[in-house]
């Protein structure tokens, strides 16, 4: 659907009194912007074809009136929607908490495990452990661990409630995902940057501060990004602490009915979140590349 | 070309489905007689029951925790009691496990009947077929002995302790319905969960159907106790019966045979030696 060629008026496709090279030119134009068309003509027909298909399928199907009433009912859609919907406020308010401490805790684990020299192993030993384990235990394992385990040990100091310490099995598992990628970043600036920034004078972590992070920041935020828009569905992991969020509340609806409409009401509220997360992704991964390939010219 | 490709597969797709869709069973529900019943599998009754199955319901017996074929428990018991009245050997009871979803998911099952706990209710019946009753269930709360949830008289005195109950109960119904406590109560995947929550202090107190109450207080959770058993609620008690799939033939089979076992005493027999021994506890007033 590329629009971008002149105006086919415009062009003169005759060619009459301009040079040959000019001429090819122009003809070249308008045979793209002619398989443009065809590639458009075609993809418009083979989605609808494909779309279409694929309705009758499921339409057509024998069990679809049942399917029908039991995940698409308008009534459930409406009974279900405000306990859902209440849920989801409470899954987008941990999502916001966990963003606030998992980007600091991961950018301090990966700069620890960066830091160079033989004094500093016990500290690039603690940051190797973090990742290894926070990283391999699987997440809803870890919500269990800390949520129901912890609080169990009974420890005076330490807070038992459910959310935080779902909160903190989500914020732990990611920044050990997180760090990685961070370190893939300080990983990925040529050591000579270090170098020079140490023979200009700078300490080990001057040079981190001012020349290693600034750089290796950039090159991970797109992969960075991603981590936000999976951060943001595995939140409703904490369910299983008994915390009723969107997910859970749609449990609770389908358990009580037996029907799975309210399913649709938390993928539908999910979907309003991480889809313009993911285009946004998209856009800035888009608009890096962009940047960069001039600025390389 | 490629455009070509794709129509041919996704004709061939459409052509396989309109197949399948074509052999349909016909003839629900016409069976008739019950002296001869047909089952999915001929001649043996498959039973379907939760993944888990927890005493005092099933698997009740000293060494056979999870184990459904011993016929031990209230449900164990009432599934040998049943295949015996609709003329099957014990032999011929096979068990399968169905966790909660694929239960209510629509389509064919593979299995004549499940029993693990279903509350007969008339929402679920528009999706799923119940067989009648076959036990009246009181909900009951369970507490530590000296939290402040021990002494709560009445409905009102819960109102603001920290709730829990397992999910796909009318337990949880109840709280939210009846209780109405301050904060929402908590929910859990299953009892194990909440008795996890409980352990770790995150809630004062759990409610369950009286049985289970009685199971897990002496068993599971034995520095708690039953609190009090819960005023019904106004209306309909609430039962537990077998559930079907939709337009099942074999539930007028399977009433004929509940009400002759209760005819004969079969019933309350069951029920005497699998879910009344926990003693008396007191009564919550409204």
């Amino acid at each position: 659907m590329s629009l971008h060629g002149p105006p086919t008026s415009e062009i003169d496709l005759d060619g009459e009194g301009e040079p040959p090279r000019r001429r090819l030119l122009s003809s070249t134009s308008a045979l793209l912007q002619e398989e443009g068309a065809k590639a458009a003509i075609v993809a418009v027909v083979s989605t609808l074809a494909f779309f279409g298909l694929a309705t009758l399928l499921i339409l057509s199907s024998p069990n679809w009136p049942r399917v029908r009433d039991q995940f698409f009912n308008p009534d459930d859609f409406a009974k279900a929607a405000p306990d859902v919907v209440r849920g989801f406020w409470l899954n987008l308010e941990l999502f916001a908490k966990s963003m606030l401490v998992i980007p600091i805790l991961a950018l301090i684990v990966a700069v620890m495990r960066s830091l160079r020299g033989p004094a500093f192993f016990p500290i690039r030993l603690i940051a190797v452990l973090f990742t290894d384990i926070f990283r391999g235990i699987p997440l809803i394992l870890l919500v269990l661990l800390l949520g129901f385990g912890v609080p169990a040990l009974q420890i005076d100091f330490l807070p038992r409630s459910a959310e935080f310490w779902g909160l903190s099995a989500l914020a732990l598992s990611y920044s050990a995902y997180t760090a990685e990628i961070y370190r893939s970043g300080i990983d990925a600036v040529p050591e000579s940057q270090r170098s020079s920034a140490r023979a200009l004078g700078l300490t080990q972590w001057q040079a981190m501060r001012f020349a290693i992070l600034p750089q290796a920041v950039r090159n991970v935020v797109p992969a960075l990004m991603n981590t936000v828009v999976s951060l943001q569905k595995d939140v409703a992991l904490v369910s299983i602490l008994g915390i009723r969020e969107a997910v859970r509340e749609a449990q609770i609806y389908t358990s009580r009915t037996f029907n799975y409409t309210s399913y649709l009401v938390a993928t539908l509220l999910f979907l309003a979140i991480s889809i313009p997360l993911t285009r946004f992704v998209d856009w800035y991964t888009a608009r890096d590349r962009r940047l960069r390939s001039q600025a390389q010219v | 070309m490629k455009l070509k490709t794709l129509f041919a597969i996704l004709l061939a797709f459409t052509l396989v489905a309109a197949a399948c869709g074509d052999d349909e069973e016909t003839g629900s529900g016409s069976s008739g007689s019950c002296d001869d019943v047909t089952t999915k599998v001929d001649g043996t009754l498959t039973v379907a029951t939760g993944e888990t199955v927890y005493p005092p319901w099933m698997g009740a017996g000293a060494d056979d925790f999870d184990d459904p074929t011993t016929g031990t428990g209230y449900e164990g018991a009432l599934v040998y009691a049943l295949a015996e009245e609709l003329g099957f050997s014990a032999d011929n009871v096979t068990f399968v496990r169905t966790p909660f979803d694929t239960v209510i998911a629509p389509g064919e099952k593979d299995w004549d009947f499940n029993i693990q706990q279903y509350s007969i209710t008339a929402e679920r019946d528009e999706v799923v077929d119940f067989s009648d009753g076959y036990y009246q269930v009181e909900q009951a709360i369970i507490g530590a002995a000296d939290s402040p949830a021990a002494s709560a008289g009445s409905i009102a005195g819960l109102k603001d302790l920290r709730l829990g109950a397992a999910i796909g109960t009318t337990s949880l119904d109840y709280i939210d319905s009846v209780i109405e406590p301050s904060s929402a109560a908590q929910v859990y995947d299953d009892n194990a969960a909440a008795k996890a929550a409980f352990d770790a202090g995150q809630v004062d107190g759990i409610v369950f159907d009286l049985p289970t109450a009685y199971y897990i207080t002496a068993v599971e959770i034995t520095d708690a106790s039953i609190i009090g058993v819960l005023p019904r609620t106004d209306g309909e008690p609430e039962e537990l019966g077998m559930l079907f799939e939709e337009g099942s033939p074999l539930v007028p089979c399977v009433n004929d045979a509940l009400a002759a076992l209760f005819a004969n005493g079969t019933m309350d027999a069951i029920e005497d030696e699998w879910l009344n021994q926990g003693g008396s506890v007191p009564s919550l007033s409204n």
